[in-house]
């Protein structure tokens, strides 16, 4: 094909590629609108305009700006973090069945939190966050090094893959028998696993937010590494590619993103799971695309499921990670059933 | 070098390869298993002597006769026969799906068993003040297999679509788990602290109480799916090469894939119902087989034989490390497997 002939072929795909990613943005807005006014006290978009530009101290401007602006807030975070995360994980492990939490992260998080409450008496969601955090990264850090001992040139993904499955396996194994012996930690426990971003309130948005822009910017500068490495090692290594960086910065951005949602929200790592799967049909393998339209999809889909589970149980709530699995694994098996599924 | 390290066996029409470092390490697993077992007779609550453990195995009046033929030697055969039914499912659906990270909870088996039981338990508790003993003896086990059977149904026909392709399944399988999981997550939010407690023991896995019951269904399993899956082996090996390959060569693929996936899911869903979704055995074991008998996929037996012994292990520990608190199988499994597992991949890197 003559140079002419591509070029304009090459300009319809940006341009498709653009235009889809303006969709997505569009969608995103629109559920960030519905979880600012939707809740247990619906609030109309003029009083919620007001409360976020002149706030008068209105019962309304005390809801939406102490309880339904950082949980909205929380919720992008989580579902941009965990849909890059989960994306830029099945490519390093070219894996379908890879999620964030293959790193360990989920199972760290859990188990530095029960044990803080069990040894250090921690009783406040705040410290439990830190401890999750610092075990999130503990845990993947550990993955990463066994996955990566012996090998040339950094981790094969298979070796991370299942350097992190046993890792998280012995970690939950530890965190089964801590509940077990402990009610307190059971009860807690079993609320954060369920996943949630209700009642964090802004200190924790503070908290987690550095780590996940931080993710962020270390998951783009990721994305044409990992493109030379999708075609395999060897290609990679003839490009130019350090593959050992590569996958070190890869795997850097996901302990960063997915430890940070984790630890705030609980065991959501299914949204890194599916939304990969979701957004490749529209992104093709490039992940220069792969990764933001992963992340818009998750954060809309994220908050699409919170505000689902705020109104659909009146007067109690039903936890996101809840709703998410109810509508979006089927809506995923419906996806996945309608069209051949674009392999990694 | 293929030529030295294997024999072919042939039966009439039939011919298997035989690998001799897969039969080592079978048998030297199957050596360790049977050490295993005689230690579960001898420690306990009270401690045994050999010829304690052989008068009570063989003679009626011997005091110790309870307790080694009703408490300690079904428990210990119904560790073994999970443990190895739920890593040659496991082997089959690595195979399967050419998958390291696939288990049986990709076929939906073990997370709809722990949905339905959970369930149960929670039900349960909110009506009257604990587990009655109908739904403990008989009524766990059935739940638990209609509820693996009925996951692995939903997983299965989602994942059909003029054929069965591996890679769908394996997608499918995802969704489904995730639905079941996080239905588990949820019942256990609303259920009592003390249902919680009770339904955790069971979805962790455990062998406590495991009796006759217990060790007759498994064993009939394994009896008949055994052999079904040692006939299945030439074209679980041909599925490894890819759908357009193994057409090629002459295997009728959806039908050897299918027979064989309905030998994982009954493999699993049994098991499942005798001890509760034991964790990482399904997983671990098929792929300590493979790295000890370096072939090329899982080893059937040499998977079957790992599980045994890696459940049976794990319940020694489970039940005397911490006594007189017992700990769940399930958990002790998983301390013990992943760091074997991790040291195999460390070595094999080297």
């Amino acid at each position: 094909m003559s140079a002419t002939a591509v070029a304009p072929r090459l300009h319809g795909i940006r341009h498709r590629r653009l235009t889809v990613l303006v969709v997505l943005l569009g969608a995103l807005a629109v559920t960030v609108v519905l979880s600012i006014t939707i809740g247990s006290k619906s609030v109309p978009v003029s009083d919620a305009w007001h409360a976020l530009t002149a706030p008068t101290g209105t019962e309304n401007d005390l809801v939406i700006r102490s309880l339904r602006v950082p949980r909205t807030v929380l919720g992008v975070l989580a579902g941009l973090a965990l849909g890059v995360s989960g994306a830029l994980m099945q490519g390093h492990t070219r894996n379908p069945l890879a999620d964030p939490g293959l790193l360990g992260v989920t199972q760290g998080a859990a188990f530095a939190m029960v044990a803080s409450i069990i040894l250090l008496g921690v009783d406040s969601l705040l410290v439990y966050i830190w401890f999750g955090l610092a075990g999130a990264l503990v845990a993947s850090v550990a993955v990463f090094a066994l996955g990566m001992v012996g090998g040339r040139g950094g981790p094969t993904p298979v070796t991370l893959a299942l350097a992190g499955t046993a890792v998280s396996a012995f970690l939950a194994a530890l965190t089964s028998a801590v509940v077990l012996l402990d009610e307190q930690a059971m009860d807690v426990f079993r609320f954060w696993q369920a996943g949630s971003i209700s009642a964090r309130g802004a200190d924790v948005v503070w908290q987690v937010l550095p780590f996940i822009l931080a993710g962020l910017v270390l998951a783009m500068i990721n994305a044409p590494g990992l493109n030379a490495l999708s075609l395999g090692e060897d290609v990679a290594r003839s490009l130019g590619q350090n593959i050992a960086l590569t996958r070190t910065i890869g795997v850097a951005a996901v302990t960063l993103l997915s430890g940070a949602a984790v630890a705030a929200c609980g065991s959501l790592a299914f949204v890194g799971l599916i939304v990969p799967h979701l957004a490749r049909p529209l992104s093709g393998t490039d992940h220069r695309w792969l990764l933001p339209y992963s992340g818009l999809i998750g954060a809309a889909l994220l908050l699409f499921a919170d505000v689902i589970g705020r109104v659909v149980a009146p007067p109690g709530e039903l936890e996101v990670g809840v709703v998410l699995a109810l509508i979006g694994a089927p809506f995923f098996v419906f996806l996945v059933r309608r069209r051949k599924p674009v392999r990694l | 070098m293929t030529t030295l390290t294997t024999r072919s066996l042939r039966v009439g029409r039939m011919s298997w390869q035989i690998r001799l470092r897969s039969v080592t390490v079978a048998l030297t697993g199957l050596v360790l298993l049977a050490l295993l077992m005689v230690l579960s007779m001898r420690i306990g609550d009270i401690d045994m002597s050999l010829a304690e453990v052989v008068a009570g195995t063989f003679d009626v009046n011997s005091p110790a006769h309870f307790v080694i033929m009703e408490l300690r030697l079904p428990r210990a055969l119904t560790g073994a026969l999970v443990g190895a039914a739920l890593a040659l499912s496991g082997a089959i659906i690595q195979s399967i799906a050419r998958n390291p990270l696939a288990s049986p909870e990709i076929l939906g088996v073990t997370t709809g068993a722990s949905v339905a039981v959970v369930a149960g338990v929670v039900a349960s508790g909110s009506v009257n003040s604990g587990v009655s003993g109908l739904l403990a003896t008989l009524g766990i086990p059935a739940l638990a297999l209609l509820g693996g059977l009925l996951g692995a149904a939903v997983v299965y026909g989602l994942a059909w679509r003029r054929g069965l392709d591996g890679y769908r399944l394996v997608l499918v399988g995802i969704g489904v788990a995730a639905v079941f999981t996080n239905v588990k997550f949820w019942l256990l939010t609303i259920g009592d602290v003390n249902d919680t407690g009770r339904a955790m023991v069971w979805i962790s896995g455990s062998l406590n109480g495991r009796g006759w019951e217990h060790v007759t269904p498994t064993a009939l399993a394994l009896a008949v799916l055994v052999p079904v899956t040692l006939l299945g082996t030439r074209s679980l090996d041909a599925l490894r090469f890819g759908d357009d390959t193994v057409t090629a060569l002459g295997v009728r693929m959806n039908l050897a894939r299918a027979l064989m996936i309905l030998a994982a899911v009954l493999l699993a869903a049994v098991a499942t119902a005798s001890a509760g979704p034991i964790a990482f055995v399904a997983l671990a074991a098929p792929q300590i087989a493979l790295r000890l008998a370096r072939s090329g996929q899982p080893p059937l037996l040499c998977s079957a034989v790992i599980g045994a012994v890696l459940t049976t292990g794990a319940d020694l520990i489970a039940r005397t490390a911490f006594s007189p608190i017992e700990l769940p199988v399930g958990i002790v499994t998983a301390v013990l497997g992943a760091p074997y597992l991790i040291h195999l991949i460390w070595r094999s890197r080297k």
